[in-house]
């Protein structure tokens, strides 16, 4: 193994726990609550923080942000390239402390996408004011079957089968029942017969967009939450043990004639996040990757090199992906991800927060002795424009 | 009250007029540098295969192949809520632009549609201009 580079480490990190706020919450008072609590994780105070990294998402600035939170920060980045913004962030942020421009950094996220009864995978799309929009949006294209178009091409060339998909939905179920959150998010967004699945569960579930079935669409809750980063000085005295990043890559892909979308924009950020960290993916125990939809998980599986290009489906048949059968592969999204525990819109921030579970030894459906995560956001829509953060971690 | 519609192209938008305006004549226009050959889709004002702004504007044959599809069953839009199930379909033109629409004109789309399945533009009318639609061949 080479040479790590130990720059930046995960401190803090908090969920927020409510996945329905009812109304009676802004995604602004979730950020603020969120970051309180992982600041108080790592046992750090607000006049600590000098990085600020959010998305910026429904038009609070960067200046916003930090009036808002009463901060002075010589660091601001809002980034927002969709879902993986913060795994961007992150990598941004150990950039920045790195080169001495910050010391701690705090990555935020809130959303009440289900209180504003946000219509994200079925709604129309309206007409943008961006020239692709303009030529795309009268096809009536929803969200979800800008993703099934990938699984449908995935079937086309490499035989892929409903069953297999399903294999990633069961998997990230057993996750979730395991943790008490998702299990209440699940009951507050009046899930139907809340239990462990199985490959008939989700194939015999409603179609809503052909070949993606109901059980294979990630829920849409309210939540947010708030990670902080922070130099190895600081680190090595906050309350947890840290949490290294190791290793980071970002990459975008956008249609284009003769474009492959059976495979996305991990296959290029993939490689150099791995290549950083000097570990491969066969090395991880966790794969935290965004599940917006089971053909997400998926493609990113195949593009990260866990398994060749076509693959997929067959590697991930057996249960392969479960916290419980280590010796099989990574364990996949043991929070129970997007298709079971909490999906506000851009899940990305979840990722790196269990990650930091597992690797903490925290987890409810914890590896044993896990050492080495990758968290891989996907932001956009993998069908058409859409971003790729890779983020490699690795424990004390 | 109007009935609902679906959601029409801005014809302001710069960029994409001249493809819109290709519509009034029943073209599929798309753009291809004429310092590099690039094929440019969706169109825009510079070459992204060279350092070039000389695009050129050509007329598509309007055949095509389906790249990949889904079968919208859900959808909360008030246009296309009434309109379920239906097909939208990547389309790659001969000429090369691969184009977002709906596949039409079919009786079942859970067996009358397939990646590679040959189809042909099919006008939807809105005033002057017109959506472009596919159908099998």
């Amino acid at each position: 193994m080479s040479v790590q580079q130990r720059d930046a480490a995960i401190v803090g990190i908090h969920e927020f726990p409510s996945r329905d706020v009812e109304g009676e919450l802004s995604p602004l008072h979730i950020k603020a609550q969120s970051a309180s609590k992982a600041l108080a994780d790592a046992g750090l105070t607000w006049s600590d923080v000098d990085g600020i990294y959010d998305a910026g998402e429904g038009g609070a600035s960067g200046l916003t942000i930090a009036e808002y939170f009463g901060l002075s920060p010589t660091v601001i980045d809002t980034t927002n390239v969709g879902g993986s913004s913060y795994q961007f962030h992150a990598a941004h942020a150990r950039r920045a402390i790195a080169a001495g421009k910050a010391h701690v950094a705090l990555l935020t996220y809130g959303s009440t996408a289900h209180s504003n009864v946000a219509r994200i995978g079925t709604g129309g799309r309206g007409m943008g004011g961006y020239p692709a929009d303009n030529l795309e949006s009268f096809a009536g294209l929803t969200l979800i079957a800008n993703y099934a178009m990938c699984a449908r091409r995935h079937m086309f060339e490499f035989g892929t089968t409903s069953e297999q998909l399903a294999e990633i939905s069961v998997a990230t179920r057993c996750h979730a029942m395991r943790n008490p959150e998702a299990v209440r998010a699940m009951e507050d967004l009046e899930f139907l017969d809340i239990r462990e699945t199985t490959v008939d569960d989700v194939v015999n579930s409603r179609m809503i967009a052909d070949p993606l079935h109901l059980l294979e669409c990630c829920m849409i809750s309210d939540g947010g939450g708030a990670v902080v980063i922070a130099a190895p000085d600081v680190a090595r005295d906050c309350r947890h043990k840290p949490v290294w990043i190791l290793g980071t890559g970002e990459a975008t892909k956008y249609p284009k004639g003769g474009a492959d979308i059976t495979s996305s924009a991990a296959v290029q950020s993939g490689p150099i996040g791995f290549g950083e960290a000097g570990v491969g993916p066969d090395e991880m125990d966790i794969a935290m990757i965004y599940d917006s939809f089971s053909i997400t998980v998926l493609t990113i599986l195949e593009d990260l090199g866990f398994c060749p290009k076509g693959e997929g489906g067959h590697w991930v048949e057996g249960g392969r992906l479960r916290f419980d059968q280590p010796s099989e592969g990574p364990a996949l999204n043991t929070d129970g991800g997007g298709l079971s525990s909490n999906h506000p819109g851009m899940r990305g921030i979840f990722l790196l927060i269990e990650a930091a579970r597992q690797l903490r030894g925290e987890s409810t459906a914890q590896v044993e002795g896990a050492k080495l995560a990758v968290a891989h956001g996907n932001g956009g829509m993998l069908g058409s424009r859409h971003s790729a953060g890779t983020v490699v971690l690795g424990g004390d | 009250m109007t009935e609902p519609t679906r959601p029409l192209p801005n014809f302001e938008e710069s960029d994409t007029a001249p493809f819109w305006e290709g519509t009034m004549d029943r073209q599929l226009r798309f753009q291809r540098c004429n310092d590099c050959d690039t094929v440019i889709f969706h169109p825009r004002r510079h070459c992204v295969g060279c350092l070039g702004h000389d695009l050129i504007w050509h007329d598509a044959s309007g055949q095509g192949t389906v790249y990949s599809y889904s079968i919208v069953r859900q959808s909360y839009h008030p246009f296309f809520r009434q309109h379920l199930p239906y097909v939208v379909a990547w389309v790659d033109l001969d000429e090369g632009p691969r184009l977002l629409s709906n596949v039409v004109g079919i009786e079942d789309p859970s067996s009358d549609v397939h990646c590679g399945m040959a189809v042909r533009v099919e006008w939807e009318p809105h005033g002057d201009y017109a959506i472009p639609l596919f159908r099998p061949l």
